[in-house]
């Protein structure tokens, strides 16, 4: 039987700066994280040293390659520079990478959940916006989107992680993840105007499905920032290396529709445990995986077929009805107990739904489905206005849509639907989930702030005056929940109270 | 392809609905277009001032 599928998503942001001169990347990011961490002290929403936690570097590993050996031709990953870090106390981690602010949610019990505390980090974004207007100068602004591209050829990423069997064979998790990968953007695409792949221009690609398809060279690698691969092979599980493996997800788009976002996590978790459990059975292996990613994606009317490699072709649709057909008969014999009973029918019948209503129209997924929502717009304001596909008007639509500014955002305004309620998303801001591990990093960082050095996934490293200090290892993300560890955080006073009880 | 297609199955109740739908479509059909009226009157009023500018300085790099 499939292991639960703890996931979450780690989303790094585009950012501007208005109203100001040159500006730096990396400088933006730093003010924007810290001013949300001053104002976290300056309110008293946390003690004073929470958010001031240092990383715990000492399991890291990111340039271990699942395939147990990195290809001599492949550049090693850039290491990635951590200039500012902080650990909330929802069990999330925001911090500078490269030249973006990124935000991880905590792990995850189930795709709903995924939803909720992606939410709360945008929620944290747009604080962090408007904590940083007092540390600049007038008339400028730190502007946040959440997207994947510049349009001028920069992309940045929005990974998922997915705990996995290490006894899985990673070649079979590339051999039947890649035909999903390729496809599932028809319901998960975030849209984009233009094309910035090399040779094309906006005559030929006015408008596609995904922000991410034009930057996938491989098919298969370690890399992240350059000869982008579809299947991640990044061993780094955060966890027990002998039980588990981390899926690293690079493909995916950031997500407006909260709809969308659960359709990813929840119809990737689900294909994954059939994977785990060897009962998908498909070979839909296209012959030239990238040419069709990309095929996919500049495919509006989602009819256009692409090569197999056993031979004959298909669409993207019925590739994802295959997928579906094969998780349904999975659900009746094997059960969705590893993705969440409840949010694994759910996310069944949605999936079965946005298909339908893709195949009959897509323009009839404008609720719930990023790419159609707007395009929408870009439609209707380009018919408007008698515009040319390359005018900047509709450039910078496509841009703000992605505006977390609640007063210039356009995803707000396109009539999405949403699942989660705003008072849910904003106690995620402050509260870890119960069903993981993030339970006893959130909660322990509420309490004894002041008692905790660093921390990283897999541990929490206390201070508690006089000995050595104590790293508390968590290498089980299912433990530390909060059936296992509620009562106990609750009933000690002190942090070394709770190192004694628990043993350490 | 073809066997594909006799496995799908069809979307449940929408079929039965279409047929009596239709006077409530145009009326619901015109409902989104001033919907979408008033989306695009809001556009207007929030998108960027100097598009141009905006999307020329819109550069991000160093991304994953």
């Amino acid at each position: 039987m499939a292991i639960p599928k703890i996931c979450g998503i780690e989303t790094e942001f585009g950012i501007i700066v208005r109203g100001g001169g040159e500006s730096n990347p990396i400088t933006a990011s730093s003010v924007l994280i810290n001013a949300y961490v001053q104002e976290l002290v300056r309110t008293g929403q946390t003690a004073r040293t929470a958010p001031r936690v240092g990383w715990d570097f000492e399991d890291e590993m990111p340039h271990v390659d699942a395939r147990g050996t990195t290809p001599g031709d492949a550049s090693p990953p850039e290491v990635e520079t951590h200039l500012v870090n902080a650990v909330l106390t929802n069990g999330a981690r925001y911090y500078v990478d490269h030249a973006h602010p990124e935000c991880s949610t905590p792990e995850c019990a189930d795709a709903r959940e995924v939803v909720v505390w992606d939410r709360a980090a945008e929620e944290i974004l747009r604080r962090s916006m408007v904590a940083a207007r007092s540390l600049l100068g007038p008339g400028e602004e730190i502007v946040v989107h959440k997207n994947n591209s510049d349009g001028k050829g920069n992309s940045y990423g929005c990974h998922e992680n997915y705990l996995l069997a290490r006894e899985t064979p990673f070649g079979r998790i590339v051999r039947e993840i890649t035909p999903f990968f390729v496809t599932r953007q028809v319901f998960c695409g975030a849209g984009k105007v233009g094309v910035e792949a090399p040779g094309l221009s906006i005559h030929e690609v006015p408008y596609q499905l995904s922000q991410r398809a034009d930057f996938f060279e491989e098919e298969v690698g370690l890399e992240t920032t350059l000869k982008r691969p579809i299947v991640n092979t990044r061993d780094e599980p955060h966890a027990d290396a002998q039980k588990y493996r981390r899926l690293h997800v690079i493909i995916g788009d950031a997500n407006m529709s909260e709809v969308a976002t659960y359709l990813k996590v929840g119809t990737t978790a689900i294909v994954l445990s059939m994977i785990e459990d060897d009962e998908l059975g498909l070979d839909l292996a296209p012959a030239a995986p990238v040419a069709a990613l990309r095929a996919v994606s500049y495919d509006l009317g989602l009819t256009t077929p692409f090569d197999l490699a056993s031979g004959g072709t298909i669409t993207a649709l019925e590739v994802q009805w295959e997928y579906l057909e094969r998780a349904r008969k999975y659900a009746e014999t094997r059960g969705l107990e590893c993705v969440g009973e409840s949010v694994g029918e759910d996310v069944l019948a949605r999936w079965e739904d946005v298909l339908h209503r893709l195949e009959t129209d897509p323009m009839s997924a404008a609720d719930t489905v990023d790419w159609v929502a707007k395009r929408r717009l870009l439609e209707g304001y380009r018919e408007r206005h008698g515009l040319e596909w390359g005018d900047p008007r509709l450039a910078a639509v496509g841009l703000q849509y992605h505006d977390l500014r609640p007063d210039r955002c356009l995803a707000l305004r396109a009539g999405l639907q949403t699942l989660v309620d705003p008072a849910e998303a904003a106690h995620a801001v402050a509260d870890p989930p119960e069903t993981t591990r993030a339970y006893f990093r959130g909660r322990c960082l509420q309490k004894w702030p002041e008692s905790i050095v660093a921390a990283n996934w897999d541990s929490l490293v206390f201070d508690v005056g006089g000995d050595p200090l104590r790293r508390v290892p968590m290498m089980e993300p299912s433990r530390g929940t909060a059936a296992h560890v509620g009562t106990l955080i609750d009933e000690c006073d002190t942090a070394a109270e709770l190192l004694d009880r628990l043993g350490s | 392809m073809a066997e594909r297609e006799q496995k799908r199955k069809p979307a449940p109740q929408r079929e039965e609905e279409a047929v009596e739908d239709v006077p409530a479509a145009s009326e619901s059909g015109e409902k989104i277009k001033a919907e979408l009226d008033d989306l695009l009157d809001e556009i207007d009023d929030v998108l960027e001032q100097n598009a141009e500018d905006f999307v020329k300085s819109y550069i991000q790099k160093g991304g994953q």
